[in-house]
Formats: structure tokens, sequence, C-alpha cells
């Protein structure tokens, strides 16, 4: 188990400086930040005591190094529109959009899950094709048209909840379902063919011949089993929602989370606020990989003792 | 007299009809077992067997089946009819008082539970024990089946066990609440010899330790012969044929049993005679091939062939025995260059493969072709029969896209099948006849030898027979080499002019069959060769050893009862027109 932890870290420690450098020279590659940000009305001796200042005449090398050592350090440097330490101004959005994403798995797992397990049980029955047609349809539905759908009939014509912000709970109706929509079609497709790919296995019979409870059968038998996949589609689900999904959804309910913040700062050109932004939902990913890569462990066995 | 316990069966199965969907598998089955009794239910797949099996804890509902009629009733302390019995009273039944042991043991284990929780769910579920007292019970369980180390098994998971160890695990799980009756399904067919040997004998000394009655599935009559009291003998569904071991073998009735004992791999029935070898088509030197032991490997590689130096002449069979993980078939796949040697030279007929590059090497494949072990997952499900026979042949430029439809029609008349199956797909063949496919794929391009590897293991005897007997026809006709890999010995003997003798990747014996059979050299050869099954044991020594002993008493039993189960026997036999 140690070994195969270790590798973990190391995979991701690896992953996680590949990203910084891929960053750095992007943002290297969009010109010189000054004729960017501060545009005319700049005097030639302004400009250059400017590029001094920031250090923008040492070669890219030093640069490089300069940036490495700042983010060991913690400093990502300051917003260009607040005059903040970016990490502040990423920081106060980070646990809102942490909230939103959690609040999503949570259903995602709650609302998936049994319901793919059901979908495999009962397949051949209407439930199993009630479960696959929601599932196709939460599929085909984009997060922002079952967004505008839902702000429409609840906010719009029965006006039971709010649109805007994330004060109270009841703000977190609407973006919880809209972010979960395709990850609950997607998750509950996959448990139900794993569940059917378990529950057609030899050792489930041997659980039966037991005297087994068809309950216990199912979920500790059957589930145990078709866990070790849905363990790492949730992982690849959550990650690539942390990367990209949030953007969306918290534009249209206004969520003071990272993703609106990416957006803003996109338009804004607040290339630090970007460029930290980018590295924070980085790190979302690797961390939430190497969870993955852990939980994938301790569910399946083969995989935890095969590297020790 | 202490006949009096015997009186009443265990078990008994009346007029037992299964259908799945509307097809009927098992035609108004009888039987009875007897506490303390083994009864052989022998038949090829598709007789029945398993379904039968299966319907007794009724567990065919949950493979698509049902019991259709008839009666299943536990005697004992509590009788009960299980047909009829409710969800709970069913469940209470299972693994209690009827315990059940499967034919793979590689899977009937659920692999991210341990050894140790598996066996605590029994007994949890069947006798209340929990904690510390369910642990000790799971050793007690592992002990009586002779389990090395039992307190580590406990924790490991099933991956960690080799087959041998699984399928005493099962053992183990099943008889953890004393069952009085143990149903099992093929358990040795998935083992090699020695290790079948093995559990069945484990499985006979728990049997008279305990007194419990056990149903043995099996399609192998050396099995039967080893194991079984009394032998029941299906076909299509319908018993053919119920009798005690001994008498049945000596005198079998049934033309059905008997042409399931003529087909059956025996021992010592001769072996092809050794060919003056004219002309050498496969020469290999010094072979090694390892796994393992890259650049980033903390282990060192692990030669699973080692030193190993063969000849197959024009027209020769050569069998190669040997356990499972001894090998064999790395040793072929090298042969082959599906996987990479490490060591050593191939020449095949004058030209040396080994290093040749695959473009230098796609000439050569043509030379040599394989038949695997299971047809079930060696055809490509959605290429239709035309274009799976012909494959190779069009990929070495043989044959071109006209000609496939010819091309295939004759392969398959010279493997037995009809013209028919040129448009059809595997899965609507049998497993004998999906391996004559396989075997026109390789005859596709005029091989000059065939490596069989294991290719009549997952096969029963009768459709082995036929398949082995294709081989041979196959080579007296075209003068094909073969390279026969198998752990079963008779058939080997059957098909194979030489034999060598694999232990550990090195061969350690190695001759004509006749010689090495008759007159091993090798230790090992020697406990390979008494581990086999003997069909022709029955007639020496019935009746004398420990486990066989109630069955006289047992036959006194039914003569007493007026044998009422045998003369129906006969009239369902006549009725189904033998």
């Amino acid at each position: 188990m140690i070994p195969y932890l270790a590798r973990v870290v190391v995979k991701s420690v690896v992953t996680l400086f590949a990203i910084f450098t891929v960053t750095f020279i992007a943002t290297r590659l969009s010109g010189n930040p000054i004729d960017t940000f501060l545009g005319e009305g700049l005097t030639t001796e302004g400009r250059e005591e400017l590029i001094r200042y920031f250090q923008l005449d040492a070669s890219l090398w030093q640069q490089y190094l300069a940036f490495l050592r700042g983010a060991m350090s913690g400093e990502f440097g300051l917003s260009f529109i607040d005059r903040r330490p970016v990490t502040q101004v990423v920081g106060d959005r980070l646990w809102a959009s942490g909230q939103l994403l959690l609040a999503s798995v949570g259903l995602t797992v709650l609302v998936a899950i049994p319901l793919g397990v059901l979908g495999a049980i009962y397949r051949k029955s209407w439930v199993g094709s009630a479960v696959m047609m929601i599932a196709f349809a939460g599929y085909a539905m984009p997060s922002f048209i079952l967004s505008i759908l839902m702000v429409l009939t609840f906010s719009y014509w029965l006006n039971w909840l709010p649109v805007v912000g994330n004060s109270t709970l009841l703000h977190f109706i609407m973006p919880t379902i809209a972010m979960s929509g395709v990850l609950v079609a997607a998750l509950t497709r996959f448990t139900r063919n794993a569940m059917l790919d378990a529950l057609g296995q030899d050792f489930i019979r041997t659980a039966r011949a037991k005297g087994l409870r068809e309950s216990r059968v199912v979920l500790r038998h059957g589930l145990g089993n078709a866990g070790v996949t849905v363990i790492s589609v949730i992982g690849l689900q959550v990650a690539g929602l942390a990367a990209a999904g949030s953007v969306v959804v918290e534009n249209i309910f206004s969520w003071p989370g990272i993703g609106q913040l990416l957006v803003n700062s996109a338009l804004e050109r607040d290339y630090p606020v970007l460029q930290f932004g980018v590295i924070t939902v980085a790190i979302a990913v690797v961390v939430i990989n190497a969870i993955t890569d852990i939980a994938y462990a301790f569910a399946d066995p083969r995989i935890r003792l095969a590297h020790s | 007299m202490n006949l009096s316990p015997l009186n009443s069966p265990v078990l008994s199965v009346r007029d037992l009809h299964v259908a799945f969907g509307d097809t009927e598998a098992v035609h108004g089955l009888s039987f009875d077992i007897h506490r303390g009794e083994t009864l052989a239910l022998v038949g090829e797949s598709g007789s029945g067997k398993s379904a039968t099996a299966l319907s007794i804890l009724r567990l065919i509902e949950r493979e698509g089946g049902r019991i259709a009629s008839g009666e299943i009733r536990i005697n004992g302390t509590q009788p009960a009819e299980i047909t009829t019995l409710g969800a709970s009273q069913l469940r209470a039944l299972r693994g209690d008082r009827i315990a059940m042991i499967f034919q793979e043991p590689m899977t009937s284990l659920n692999p991210v539970m341990t050894i140790g929780a598996q066996i605590c769910e029994t007994l949890s579920l069947h006798l209340g024990l929990r904690g510390r007292a369910a642990h000790d019970a799971a050793l007690t369980a592992l002990e009586r089946v002779k389990i090395p180390d039992p307190e580590r098994r406990l924790n490991q998971y099933p991956h960690e066990l080799s087959g041998g160890l699984r399928q005493r695990v099962m053992i183990a799980m099943a008889l953890t609440c004393e069952p009085e009756v143990l149903i099992a399904d093929e358990p040795t067919t998935a083992l090699d010899v020695t290790t079948q040997a093995e559990i069945l004998k484990l499985i006979a000394s728990l049997q008279k330790d305990m007194g419990m009655a056990v149903l043995f599935i099996t399609h192998d009559l050396g099995v039967v012969d080893e194991i079984a009291d009394r032998v029941v003998v299906l076909k299509d569904g319908c018993k053919v044929e119920e009798g005690f071991t001994s008498t049945l073998f000596a005198a079998p009735n049934a033309p059905y049993t008997k042409e399931l004992m003529a087909a059956s791999p025996r021992l010592g029935e001769g072996a092809p005679v050794p060919l003056n070898v004219t002309e050498t088509v496969l020469r290999v030197r010094n072979l090694t091939t390892a796994y393992g032991g890259g650049l980033f490997s903390r282990q060192s590689a692990v030669a699973a062939v080692s030193d190993v130096s063969i000849e197959l002449g024009r027209g020769e069979t050569l069998g190669l025995v040997g356990e499972s993980g001894c090998g064999k078939s790395t040793l072929a796949r090298s042969i082959m260059r599906l996987v990479e040697p490490s060591a050593g030279e191939i020449e095949l007929r004058g030209h040396r493969i080994d290093g040749l590059s695959r473009a230098a090497l796609k000439p050569h494949r043509a030379d040599i072709q394989m038949v695997f072990q299971d047809p079930y997952a060696s055809l490509n499900p959605r290429m239709s029969i035309r274009d799976v026979v012909t494959e190779p042949a069009f990929l070495h430029g043989l044959v071109d896209y006209q000609g496939r439809r010819d091309l295939a029609l004759d392969l398959l008349s010279r493997v037995g099948l009809t013209s028919d199956a040129v448009d059809r797909f595997a899965h609507q063949f049998s497993g004998g006849q999906r391996q004559r496919i396989c075997i026109a794929r390789a005859l596709s391009v005029k091989p000059k030898i065939i490596v069989a590897d294991e290719a009549v293991s997952a096969l029963d005897v009768s459709n082995a027979r036929r398949i082995t007997e294709l081989l041979a026809d196959i080579q007296q006709r075209d003068g094909v080499s073969m390279l026969f890999i198998s752990h079963d010995i008779a058939v080997v003997e059957r098909v194979s002019h030489r034999i060598a003798v694999m232990l550990k990747g090195e061969i350690v014996e190695t001759g004509p069959t006749g010689q090495v059979l008759n007159n091993p050299q090798h230790a090992y050869t020697k406990r390979l060769l008494s581990a086999v099954p003997r069909l022709d044991r029955a007639q020496a020594v019935s009746g004398t050893s420990g486990i066989r002993s109630l069955a006289p008493a047992l036959s006194a039993v039914i003569a007493l009862n007026g044998g009422a189960s045998y003369d129906r026997t006969l009239d369902e036999y006549k009725f189904d027109g033998y």
C-alpha cells in the first residue's frame, strides 16, 4: 500500500510541476503585459520603469525561476484590478465553488448509484427502462438549458427559488441540480452497466448459494465489485466538473465562485488572477485524481496489493 | 442391522422438469441420494446436469431457467419440499443444509472480500457467529480442508491464492455449516490432474468424516470412478442409465454409456507408434523466456521457460504435459514468437526465426498455426464463419476476396462441418463445432505445424475424442506436425508419438510416448501419472476402499426396496428409443 501511495504522490507532484510550467509559458506567449494592460498614455521612461519593476527585463529563464520561487512561497502576484494578492482573490472564491461542487457530487452519488442499481436489477421491467430514459434525457440536456428552464419555472413563474448568489440553502437548489444533471445521467449509466457486469459473475451465484438475502447479494457482493468502476467514473467526472463544468453554472446563477472569477478576469484581462485561477483549478483536479486513485486502491485489493 | 438409517434418502428428486424459456432442458429426472453416499451425475455439456444441480437450490431461477414440474425433497431432521418453499425458508436451507461448490474456483469467490470475510458471512448468517467466535470457526473451516497457513489465508484475497487453494476455500465455505447435502458442480474440471487428485481425496475424506451426501456433477468418467458410489448417466436431459459405479462401468447397458466410456481417454490405451523421422520441421535449442525484470522493476526476471530444447519431425506429434503454470503455453507462444524469447534458437524448416523482425517473420507465420484452449473466446463474434476461417489465408495473400467463400467451404468440409455453416456466426455453434472452426482457420494457410494449446480441455469427452480424431486424420492426410499441449495425460497419450514432460519451465523427461508412460524415469512424471483418475480402477478394487464401503450395504437396501428407480430408468430408456 505504501509504495502505491508514494507512486500516487510522485505522479501528482510531477503533474503539478508540468502544469505550473505550461501556465507560465502560456502567459508569456501572450506578449508584453505592460502594452496590453496599461496601454496608451504611458511615457517611455514610465514604461521602462515598470518593466524594471516587474523584472520583465530579465531573461525568460530567470523569470521562470522567480515564478517558481514565488509559487513555492505562495506568492503569485497582485491582481491588476483589485490590487490584492491573487491568492486572496481566488481564496475568497474557493469555498463557494467547493461548496457547490460538494453539493453536486453528493446529490449525484445519492441519486445516480441507487438509480443505476435499480436499473440493473430491473433491467427487463419498466423500472429499468424508466431509469435509462431519465439517464438519456439527462445526458442530452446541457446544463445551461436545464438552468434556464429551472430559472424560468421556479423563479420567474412560480417565484419559489432565488436566482442570484449563495446566501441561503435555497440558493443551492437550482445550481446544484444544474451541475449534477449530466453527472447523474453519466453515473447512472455507468453504475447500471458495472452492476450488470458484476451481477453476472460466478461469485454472485456463490453468494446466493450461501443463502444470503438478495439485498446483501446485490449491495455487498454486486456493488462492492461494481464500486471499483463507479469510483473511477466519479473521479473523472468530478475532476471534469471542477475544471470546466462550474464556469457556465456559476455565471448563470452569479455564484461567487472560481468559475465566475475566471470568466470575469479573462474579460477584464486580469492575467495574474486568471493564471492563478487556472493553477488552482489544476491543483484541484490533480488532488481529486489522487484521491480517486487512493479510493480505487481501497475498493480493489488487486490494485492495492499488486504494487506492494 | 445398521441399514435402517439408509432407508430414506436425504435428498430425493422426482420427475424433475427444468425449462429455459419454452425449451425444456431436463425431462422428468428422478434420483435419490442417501446419507454418506456420493452420487455422480454424468453427461456431456448440454445434458442438463448443471441445470439439475442448480435446480436443487433453486438457483436456476436466477440463471434464466425455471422448474417446470417435479419434486425435490430434502428429508432428515426437518423434511421440506424445495420446489414450493418460500424465499426466506429457501435461504435458510441454502448454505446450511444444502451447500454447493462450483466449477470455476478462479471466479467463484468475491475478489474484493477477504477469504475470512467470505467464510464469516456464512457463519453469521446460519449460525449467528460474530467477531472472535466467527474468526475461530472460519479458522477451523480452513483447517478442515487442510489449507497450509490458515491464519494468514483469512486475511488474504482470492487473487493471492492458486486455483487449487481457492477450490479448497470454496469447499471450506460450503462445509462451514456441516450440510446434509453437498452439490459439487464440476469442482475439479478447471484444475490440473495433481490438484484434482488432491481435491477429490479431500472431498472423499470430508464426506467420510461428516457423513454428508454428495451430488457430484462431472463429465469425466475417470473422476466418477474415483469418487462415486452410484452413477446417473444423463443425455439430453433424460436419464439413460443408473447403477453402482463398479457394476455400471463393468457392464454398461445403455449404448450411450458405452459410447461415453469409449470416448473417455484412458491411460494405457496405447499411443501412436513412434515415427521414423526423416525431416525435422522444428528445432528449438536452449530456449529461455523470462517475464518481468524490466528497467524499473525491482523484481528480477522470472524465467517461465528455461533452457528448453525440442525437436519436431514431419508428420509427428509431440505431446507436452505438465501442470498449469509450468510454462507449457509460454513455450508454445515463444515458439510462435507471440511472446519474445529472451535466449535460444528457433529453427523452422531450416530457417532461424528467432530475432527476425515482424515483417521478415510474416511469411514464416503461415507455416505454424495455433489452436487455442477456449473455443468460445477465440472466435470473433462479429465475423461470419467464412471470414473467420479464411482470414489468415487472406492476410497472407493466398486467396483473393472472391475465392474466400470457396476456400471456406473446402476448409469446413475438411473439419466435418456442413456448408451452411459458412454464413453463420460463432455464437450459433457448440463448443466442439467452434473448435472445428478454429482448426479450419489454422488449416487455411496450409501450415506445416499446428500448435494445439489445451485444444480439447474445454470440451467434454465425446467432443474431445472427435476433435483429437480429426487432428489425427488431418495429420495423416496432410503430413502436418503437431505440438499438442495438455494437462490431460490420457489425451496426450492417444495422439502423441513422443512426449515431453514439463516442470517449472524445464523439460524433465522426454521420449517415445509408450516408453515415458510405461517406464517413467523422473519422479515428477511418476507423480503426474499416479494422479490421473483411472476408469479401469472399479473392476479391480470395487468395494475395497473405505470411501466406497457403503456401496454394498446400499445395494442391499435398494434391493429390499424393490429397486423401483431402476425399473423406471429402463422404461424411460426404451421410451426415448435407445
